[in-house]
């Protein structure tokens, strides 16, 4: 259980990190590391007494219904150059399936054209075609050699 | 229905307008008299009559002086109008002439992939899926009665997925570097636009989607800006990925994700 929190948090601060990935940008606190201020989920049940200093700052609780076998866990607010931002993994042992945003900073089209929001890279380490269950591909445009090789026509053949 | 409840699918794949064609439709509408033969039926039309690349289609005819378009299939006068319309709300960056002749494909193929969906529609379809060559139109639910979830590729990693968005009835298109080399000029310069590897933009519509992409596209990182302000108003909203992985996004693209 240690280790797979130790492996959330640095993903966690990874992910802040790209949030805030502009050279230019002020350097920020990526997670608070004291053990108060938890998450302010509403329904987040607080700190678990097994998270050691690594884990601090976060909280497992179930925001919404977590399916049997995983288990939802609640990154702590992390106040970034932009505004609030507050994430939350669902794990399925040691495998993030996926990555929930449940507060980031509200953007404007100032924001936007200053490049200053990224989405978290993350979300893509998880995503494969068959993990992702999709029924489409939207892409840059293929020709009809570039189908052949290409993620639609795998899920054109399957069944 | 089977005894699971859910009614039996049909996957099929066309070969036109240079691309592939991927439709996800209820298995009745296959056949060949049935709604799936006809939407095909009509994209080849659309590929004879707005081809580029053949000398013989309406486009090629009218766009080097051989051909009036009171003269050209009815749908070419339309297709040019709703183009000037993004040409002038993108500020020139979408362009009919993006080579020096008339070629309007950044708009038409998302647009005859709209018509096609809306002919599945009309004969009764409560769910498909039609994808352009990357440009999907989605209608309904899909077979098990869920939204459909359109993953969207990765242009720095061919194979994987960057992400996915998930709907029922709407639109996802996308412009970027990754499958045919910089192919999206940027008018103003003249030179391959630079800036974006991908953008993708989800709304109402497919062709003026497309045709959004295509002009964000050519903007670069002022794209998503663009879009921001131009045309979520009207539905739409783009995410776009940067050549260093990073991604930036309209305030509302969030309520796609899933």
């Amino acid at each position: 259980m240690r280790r797979v929190i130790l492996a959330i948090t640095g993903t966690v601060a990874g992910l802040v990190a790209l949030l805030s990935f502009k050279s230019h940008s002020p350097a920020i606190p990526a997670v608070t590391t004291s053990g108060t201020g938890m998450s302010s989920s509403p329904s987040s049940g607080g700190p678990q007494g097994s998270a050691g200093p690594a884990g601090q700052g976060f909280a497992t609780g179930a925001v919404g219904a977590v399916p049997a076998g995983e288990r939802a866990v609640t990154g702590q607010v992390a106040g970034t150059a932009y505004g609030p931002v507050q994430i939350q993994l669902l794990m399925r042992s040691s495998t993030i399936v996926k990555v929930t945003i449940l507060k980031q900073p509200s953007s404007t089209i100032h924001d936007l054209q200053l490049g200053q929001f990224a989405f978290p890279r993350l979300i893509s380490e998880t995503l494969t075609a068959q993990s992702a269950r999709i029924d489409a591909v939207s892409g840059a445009s293929y020709t009809s050699q570039g189908y052949i090789a290409s993620l639609q026509s795998a899920l054109d053949t399957r069944t | 229905m089977d005894r699971t409840g859910i009614a039996p699918r049909l996957r099929h794949a066309e070969h036109v307008m240079g691309t592939v064609v991927s439709f996800d439709v209820p298995a009745w509408a296959g056949g060949p008299d049935g709604a799936l033969g006809a939407a095909v039926r009509w994209l080849h039309r659309v590929d004879a009559t707005f081809s580029p690349f053949r000398e013989d289609s309406d486009v090629s005819r009218h766009g080097r002086g051989a051909l009036a378009l009171a003269d050209c299939a009815p749908e070419l006068a339309e297709v040019l109008a709703a183009c000037a319309a993004v040409t002038e709300a993108s500020g020139g960056y979408f362009t009919v002439t993006p080579g020096g002749g008339l070629d309007p494909s950044g708009y038409v193929k998302g647009w005859a992939i709209e018509r096609a969906a809306a002919m599945l529609t009309a004969a009764g379809s409560a769910g498909h899926s039609v994808n352009g060559g990357g440009d999907v139109r989605c209608a309904g639910a899909r077979g098990d009665g869920q939204p459909w979830r359109v993953g969207i590729a990765d242009p720095l990693r061919p194979g994987v997925l960057a992400l996915v968005v998930t709907g029922r009835d709407f639109a996802v298109a996308t412009s970027g570097n990754a499958e045919r080399g910089s192919h999206v000029i940027d008018p103003h310069t003249g030179r391959p636009a630079a800036g974006l590897a991908s953008i993708t933009v989800t709304g109402p519509d497919l062709g003026l989607a497309d045709a959004y992409a295509t002009a964000a596209l050519a903007m670069g990182p002022d794209g998503c800006g663009w879009v921001a302000a131009r045309c979520a108003e009207d539905g739409y909203q783009a995410l776009a990925i940067l050549p260093d992985g990073s991604m930036r996004h309209t305030p509302g693209f969030t309520a796609r994700l899933p």
